[in-house]
């Protein structure tokens, strides 16, 4: 879009505000820019916010990458991956480390499908 | 392991056991002692901070007591040599030049590759960002802190489409503050825009639980944009985005930094269009903190515009304020910045901000003027560009119709600025909607988590996690076997012997040197000629890194660098022994058993006196101080009188200061100063001395004097010299 400076034509709103008016009106005007991104934050997750997680969880970059690719073919992302892994180690009743381990090296796939009813 | 000053870094030691190594402390630190009055050598400083126990002072300090008062502001300097080894190196540098924010540039590509990165491969225009590099830096940065006294920030960046990942190893890695700003993925690397803020509530989330203070990417778009001063308005929009993104995940605004630079430079008439968006961001960004950047804009491979400009910017930064002072080297216009020009930049900020100190006590701003309706008309602008983005439909839906980057003043738009799809770019689908089930057994994380039965925090359910336990950190060493630090340090291995060098300015043993050259021709042939001035120096890979015409005709400057292709042995260096200087008491004595007189003048066309009266002076801890009479006869002074006044005087020395060295005229005067005594017959009776900053002993003794006394002279080598003098030529005759 192209367009002229009517600048003196639209700031016709603003020009009877004080300067703390208008501080006040920007930091209004940002926070409403933000909150539906915020929002999408929360209700989302993302295959680089899952790989955290599972670093976090005690994975290498090496491990995380296809534990996360796995999880996003079965469908399960919108559990979260390490909570596909949590179950998982729950349900053999191995350690949490030894489940992620596992289906990094392709095992236990066809187990993980059952794991949210 | 601690550092000792005489021996150089040692990068084997560094990657010894880095497996183990755990960094000191997490979270971003200010400099102690701020805000406090301070008396440093003879000079009270208001806006100053803590000293340093190991530093490199400015040059003009000479004359003050080498003295290196610390600025009230952060000195950020950015490394990016593209080897970690070469860049440690470069970190000691410049921690003793005043530096406590290294920022660490990462490779070029990274923020596309969707993981984190490992081992120690080589980067380009920065480091690959990997644990083991991090790691072996924050480890270096913990010997050099404490090597120079200081606390020292560390800081990269957490961008591109593994931001949360980077993230997490940063705050397991003890990195102190990075750079995180979702719209800089949008805009400049093309990252789908949900994608980007989804990833970034995450990021910022793990940033806050690590006290990391972050940096935006808003400057980015001043390097941008076809006309800097034009997006004023945008800038602070970008800004307010990211801070109050920021805020609301739960960053503290004292750790939220806006990237703020000056947007131009002259020729254009810089300060009355930066100021004023200077002090509008100031007015509406009050909570938030302040990391001034320098224009890198306008910079061409003038090292000495650039310099000025930077300078214009650290202007800005004390009429108004800066939290954290960010430099760009002067020689970022022409190549990946060389070691010693890191240094410059630290120094052109810690000169400019030390010199303005307190300038603000003086100097206020007027509003009343015209900087007032500048700055008022900024701020309304930016808040019509908010108003814009909502009624077009949100910050998504603006961003797809390309408000961003526009070259024109906003509301003007020019239909050029950068659109990106809501529903493309890299990372596009790959967002996904959170079940009511699910979990992430973390301690830190954003947004709908639903912890199972019977756990009070997400972690629990794993029994920690890294945050709470670091040793279910996987570290990994390397994974590529050709391309890792090893084998780097294979092939210069033999510089490791002290005693063996090459010139380097970027990595250890590279041989590049530069050498300015002026050729009195027109610029092109200038270029051609350069080169080939090069070639006949023995230097391999010559290229132009600068020219600047000086007329059309009659000349051209030309800067070269190039390679060397020979190592400098230490042992096969004849180097003199250094002089040894008589104790103050020791010069007393002798001066009380025997007193001295001698006679001094600046001698020939030369109107220099400091540096003789420097020597002479009790003042400047000069010769006087020992006890030895002098008569000063000014500058200016014909030899024929000065070697008179020394018979009339009966003086027992003469001391010349020949400061010009133009057609050699510092030689000839020596060489005139010794003969005319010759031939009035005073030569065995008087000793003769000369000083200047082109004198060095051997010219001088060469020229005929007894000694010569170049720069960093003090009044005691001088009395030393003739003391000792006047003693070994009693003795041999």
């Amino acid at each position: 879009m192209k367009r002229t400076d009517d600048f003196q034509n639209r700031r016709q709103h603003l020009a009877g505000l004080t300067d703390e008016q208008l501080k006040e009106r920007f930091w209004q005007l940002a926070e409403q820019i933000v909150n539906p991104l915020l929002d999408l934050g929360y209700k989302n997750t993302t295959p680089a916010i899952e790989r955290s997680v599972l670093l976090r969880m005690g994975f290498s970059s090496l491990e995380v990458k296809p534990i996360v690719e796995g999880v996003i073919k079965k469908g399960l992302m919108k559990y979260g991956s390490g909570n596909v892994v949590w179950r998982l180690s729950k349900k053999l009743n191995i350690s949490v480390r030894d489940a992620g381990i596992a289906l990094a090296e392709g095992k236990y796939w066809d187990e993980v499908t059952n794991l949210f009813i | 392991m601690t550092l000792q000053i005489h021996e150089k870094l040692n990068i084997r030691e560094i990657l010894q056991d880095l497996e183990k190594y755990e960094p000191r402390r997490r979270g971003w630190h200010w400099r102690e002692g701020r805000n406090e009055t301070r008396i440093v050598g003879d000079f009270e400083y208001h806006e100053s901070s803590e000293g340093l126990k190991n530093y490199i002072p400015l040059p003009g300090s000479r004359g003050m007591g080498y003295i290196d008062p610390q600025p009230d502001c952060i000195i950020t300097t950015e490394i990016a040599s593209g080897r970690f080894e070469d860049d440690i190196r470069r970190m000691r540098m410049a921690a003793w030049h005043g530096a406590d924010h290294i920022m660490v540039i990462r490779t070029a590509g990274q923020s596309h590759i969707d993981s984190l990165l490992e081992g120690t491969t080589q980067g380009i225009g920065g480091i690959a960002v990997t644990r083991k590099q991090v790691r072996a830096s924050r480890k270096a940065l913990d010997l050099i802190e404490d090597e120079v006294g200081r606390p020292i920030n560390f800081h990269s960046y957490i961008s591109g489409v593994a931001g949360p990942d980077i993230a997490v190893m940063f705050a397991e890695e003890g990195i102190n503050g990075a750079h995180q700003d979702p719209q800089y993925n949008v805009l400049y690397r093309n990252v789908n825009m949900v994608r980007s803020f989804v990833d970034a509530c995450e990021a910022k989330k793990i940033m806050a639980w690590a006290d990391m203070l972050q940096i935006d990417g808003a400057h980015n778009a001043n390097a941008t944009a076809m006309k800097a001063w034009k997006v004023r308005p945008e800038l602070m929009v970008q800004h307010a985005i990211n801070c109050i993104f920021s805020k609301k995940v739960g960053i503290k605004p004292e750790n939220i930094a806006l990237s703020t630079v000056p947007p131009t430079a002259p020729p254009a008439p810089c300060m009355r269009l930066d100021l004023p968006y200077a002090v509008a961001l100031r007015d509406i960004f009050t909570e938030y903190k302040m990391r001034a950047q320098q224009n890198t804009k306008y910079m061409e491979s003038d090292m000495r515009e650039a310099t000025v400009s930077h300078t214009l910017n650290l202007v800005i930064s004390r009429l108004t304020s800066a939290d954290i002072q960010s430099t760009i080297t002067p020689d970022e216009g022409r190549n990946v910045p060389w070691h010693y020009n890191n240094i410059a930049a630290i120094s052109t900020a810690k000169q400019a901000l030390t010199g303005m100190d307190g300038l603000r006590e003086m100097v206020k701003l007027d509003r009343e003027g015209p900087l007032g309706v500048e700055v008022r008309e900024l701020k309304e602008r930016a808040i019509l560009f908010m108003e814009e983005i909502l009624e077009t439909g949100g910050y998504f839906k603006a961003v797809q119709e390309g408000f961003f980057i526009d070259s024109g003043y906003y509301p003007e738009r020019n239909g050029d600025g950068i659109p990106r799809q809501i529903e493309g770019g890299i990372g596009y689908g790959w967002v996904f909607e959170r079940d009511p089930q699910y979990f992430a057994p973390v301690s830190v994380h954003f947004g709908y988590n639903n912890l199972p039965e019977g756990f009070l925090r997400a972690s629990e359910a794993i029994g920690g996690d890294t945050f709470e336990d670091r040793s279910k950190i996987q570290y990994i060493d390397e994974l590529d076997e050709f391309d890792n630090v090893n084998t780097r340090l294979k092939d210069v291995e033999k510089y490791e012997n002290p005693k063996l060098m090459k010139p380097e300015v970027e990595w250890k043993a590279d041989g590049i040197v530069c050498t300015t050259i002026f050729l009195p021709c027109d610029e092109r042939t200038a270029e051609f000629a350069a080169m080939k001035c090069g070639e006949k120096m023995g230097l391999e890979d010559v290229t132009v890194v600068h020219k600047q015409c000086i007329h059309p005709s009659e000349g051209t400057v030309v800067e070269i660098k190039g390679k060397v292709k020979f190592d400098i042995n230490v042992d096969e260096l004849v180097i003199p022994e250094k002089v040894q200087v008589l104790s103050d008491q020791e010069i007393r004595a002798a001066i009380s058993e025997r007193p001295l007189f001698v006679v001094a003048a600046t001698v020939g066309q030369d109107e220099h006196s400091v540096g003789l009266k420097e020597i002479l002076d009790i003042k400047h801890g000069g010769i006087e101080k020992f006890g030895i009479k002098y008569l000063y006869l000014g500058t200016s002074y014909p030899i024929e009188k000065l070697v008179d006044a020394a018979i009339e005087t009966n003086a027992d020395a003469i001391l010349a200061s020949t400061i010009i060295t133009h057609d050699d005229i510092h030689v000839k005067n020596m060489r005139k100063l010794h003969d005319l005594c010759v031939e009035k017959g005073i030569r065995e009776k008087v000793m003769l001395c000369c000083g200047g900053t082109q004198v060095t002993n051997e010219i001088a003794v060469e020229a005929g004097m007894d000694a010569g006394f170049g720069r960093g002279t003090h009044g005691n080598d001088v009395a030393s010299f003739l003391v000792k003098y006047r003693s070994e030529r009693e003795s041999a005759s």
